[in-house]
């Protein structure tokens, strides 16, 4: 394990300007470059703040502020974006690189390292146009978005977990890699993003406090939509252990799957 | 220490019952798989720093499994591979580029995927750049190169850097002569420097040229290795299916079934056809490969369908890129003229001492009016053969077209 973070560090220079490059070729020829990695995730939340509190004017039960459903929706949203696209993004990273990895000798942690780079890259954009819009609309959060940071870190470590495991099974069985999307869509309905967890019968509500996604969900909307730092008591424990151990065996999977991978592709 | 040991070395693929059993083997249950197949296997050499190692085989012989291990790119199944040096591998050409980003852009990608940290990679650039050789293309996306260009960046990126052992997949057979040219010069510069080549290659000539010892292997087993020379004659006996009988080079002739000219053009105005065009051996015997300065002739038949009166006949022997070696017709031979009526067959053979530089050689053959003003053919086959001509005793030249037979004394006045 020591050597895995070992060789991400040698080869850091190498992950960032992987990312970097990966910028560049997205915008390469278009006229705006890097701009539209703003425009896209700022148009993307000015629309749902203002078709859903202006035009549908969609409230949050309990809650009086027209803004809020809005808010709680772009919040819920920001943590759902950054698991499903490191989900996804690690489903195909070996599939799709399996020539490079035939014919080049590098650390094959550095793939997962740069699909996780650029997907935070991309969550930050996300992030920093939603903060942009709640300023505007004189919702700034305040202090408590220092809170998130450890959200933050149990969110990254469960996405990785899940994709490295999802991503090594691919290069065996490739169902996974059909199956997985599937499952996401499943998941984005059983975590209260759309709705809230206010809504839902009571006989489903146990089914949906056994999902592990809800937990950081909810830190979200409380500290975006609610301003109050997330709730911290057992579940919240178990959480951490629990995405600790997924990211564990997602890298164990990784490792001990590592030599036979280039034997499959 | 030597530079590179390796030890019982084997690969092998497993499948199993189900893919579930491969998962539970990651966690430590015992699993037998259901079939294994070795492609490689026992293994053993060792190489001291300096020796070039040409890698020879047949298509499938486990030759880039072998230098995939020791590259670190496919795991072994058995064995070790213990190497004492910093290591690169050019396996494919162009690896890791991408075609949106400029060359610039792709030698530091590229050499970042070596493990070469930013102020090594810029020191190198000048080197790089001016090995690439392509001006100002070198700043403008990949995807507005030649397939040469990148060929060009992407050798220059994988040799830039001094490494003890350098591993080179028959991936030199791109791009134009010239290049090809200096990638040699490129490689020959790296041994004379202490690097240790690993080179794989289907042209024999080249493994003897750049290569000091060789490694033969077959059917995933190392047969031989030793002297470059002596390898290369015992595999190209075993390609070629020679017995031991054969022993003395002078009189081995061979056959390559896989030299056929694909690119014939044939015309005429039909009195006539060429038919069965076969090269021999000096002892008439059919071949296709012949050591330069063997006798070797080039024999067709003429049908003719229509009276001609004393028809010529000729022939060509030309380089692969069209220039011509040595043409001659009957008439120039001042051979006896007859007469063709409609219906007869004329046997025609021209006999040759190959004094040719070793590489392939292309066949015209054709049979036309004595006028020669009269420039129509009765019939002409263009690049109607190929044979190879490799080099045996009894070559003197390397490059070039002829062998002059060149001697050398060097004395003092």
């Amino acid at each position: 394990m020591y050597s895995l973070f070992k060789s991400l560090w040698q080869y850091r220079n190498f992950i960032f300007s992987s990312i970097s490059n990966e910028f560049a070729v997205r915008f390469a020829r278009s006229k705006l470059g890097g701009l539209w990695m703003i425009i896209h995730p700022l148009s993307q939340v000015a629309i749902y703040a203002l078709i859903l509190s202006n035009v549908l004017t969609a409230k949050l039960p309990g809650v009086n502020n027209k803004y809020a459903y809005a808010i709680y929706l772009l919040a819920g949203m920001l943590a759902w974006s950054l698991f499903s696209e490191i989900v996804t993004r690690c489903l195909t990273l070996f599939t799709e690189q399996g020539n490079l990895m035939k014919k080049m000798r590098f650390p094959r942690v550095t793939l997962p390292a740069i699909a996780i780079g650029s997907s935070l890259i991309n969550n930050a954009l996300l992030f920093t146009a939603i903060l942009f819009v709640l300023a505007c609309l004189g919702q700034w959060p305040g202090m408590e978005l220092f809170a998130l940071i450890p959200l933050y870190a149990v969110l990254i470590a469960m996405a990785v977990g899940v994709g490295l495991v999802f991503g090594v099974l691919n290069v065996f069985v490739r169902d996974v890699g059909q199956v997985v999307p599937i499952f996401l869509q499943v998941f984005f309905w059983f975590t209260p993003i759309v709705y809230p967890v206010s809504i839902i019968p009571v006989e489903l509500k146990q089914l949906v406090l056994l999902n592990p996604l809800y937990m950081i969900v909810g830190g979200f909307h409380n500290v975006l939509a609610y301003q109050q730092l997330p709730e911290i008591d057992s579940t919240m424990i178990v959480l951490v252990v629990l995405s600790g151990l997924l990211m564990f065996l997602g890298l164990f999977i990784f490792r001990r799957a590592a030599p036979e991978m280039v034997d499959s592709l | 220490m030597s530079l590179l040991v390796v030890q019982n070395l084997g690969k092998s693929y497993r499948t199993y019952h189900s893919e579930w059993q491969r998962f539970a083997r990651w966690f430590g249950v015992s699993v037998t798989p259901r079939s294994e197949q070795w492609v490689l296997r026992n293994i053993d050499f060792t190489i001291e720093s300096g020796e070039s190692i040409g890698v020879l085989g047949k298509n499938g012989a486990g030759k880039s499994t072998l230098l995939k291990m020791i590259a670190g790119t496919v795991q072994p199944s058995e064995g070790t591979v213990q190497l004492n040096g910093r290591i690169a591998a050019i396996l494919e050409l162009g690896m890791g580029f991408n075609p949106e980003l400029t060359g610039r852009q792709n030698v530091m990608h590229a050499a970042g995927l070596m493990g070469y940290s930013k102020v090594d990679i810029e020191n190198a650039m000048p080197d790089i750049q001016a090995f690439s050789d392509i001006e100002e293309y070198f700043d403008l996306p990949v995807r507005t190169y030649s397939s040469g260009m990148q060929s060009r960046v992407s050798f220059a990126v994988a040799t830039a850097f001094k490494t003890d052992i350098l591993i080179v997949d028959e991936s030199l057979a791109v791009g134009d002569a010239a290049f090809q040219r200096k990638c040699f010069r490129r490689l020959e510069g790296l041994i004379a420097q202490g690097t240790t080549l690993l080179f794989v290659s289907h042209d024999i000539d080249s493994v003897k040229k750049i290569c000091k010892k060789a490694l033969f292997i077959d059917h995933g087993r190392l047969v031989e290795f030793g002297d470059a020379k002596k390898v290369c004659d015992h595999y190209e006996k075993a390609l070629f299916g020679k017995s031991d009988k054969q022993k003395d080079q002078k009189h081995v002739v061979l056959l390559d079934a896989t030299l056929k000219s694909d690119c014939e053009v044939s015309y005429g105005d039909g009195r006539g056809t060429i038919a069965n065009i076969v090269l021999a051996g000096a002892e008439g015997d059919q071949a296709n490969v012949f050591r330069s300065n063997e006798d070797m002739s080039i024999e067709y038949d003429v049908q003719f369908h229509e009276a001609v009166r004393s028809p010529v006949f000729t022939c060509m022997i030309k380089t692969k890129e069209g220039i011509a070696v040595s043409g001659t017709d009957s008439t120039f031979l001042e051979a006896e003229v007859v007469d063709a009526s409609p219906g007869d067959v004329l046997k025609v053979k021209f006999s040759f001492s190959a004094a040719l530089v070793p590489g392939f050689y292309y066949v015209n053959c054709g049979v036309r009016d004595a006028d020669a003003s009269e420039a129509g053919f009765i019939h002409r086959r263009v690049d109607a053969a190929i044979f190879k001509v490799v080099s045996g005793d009894d070559t003197t030249a390397l490059v070039g077209v002829a062998d002059l037979q060149a001697r050398l004394e060097v004395s003092t006045p």
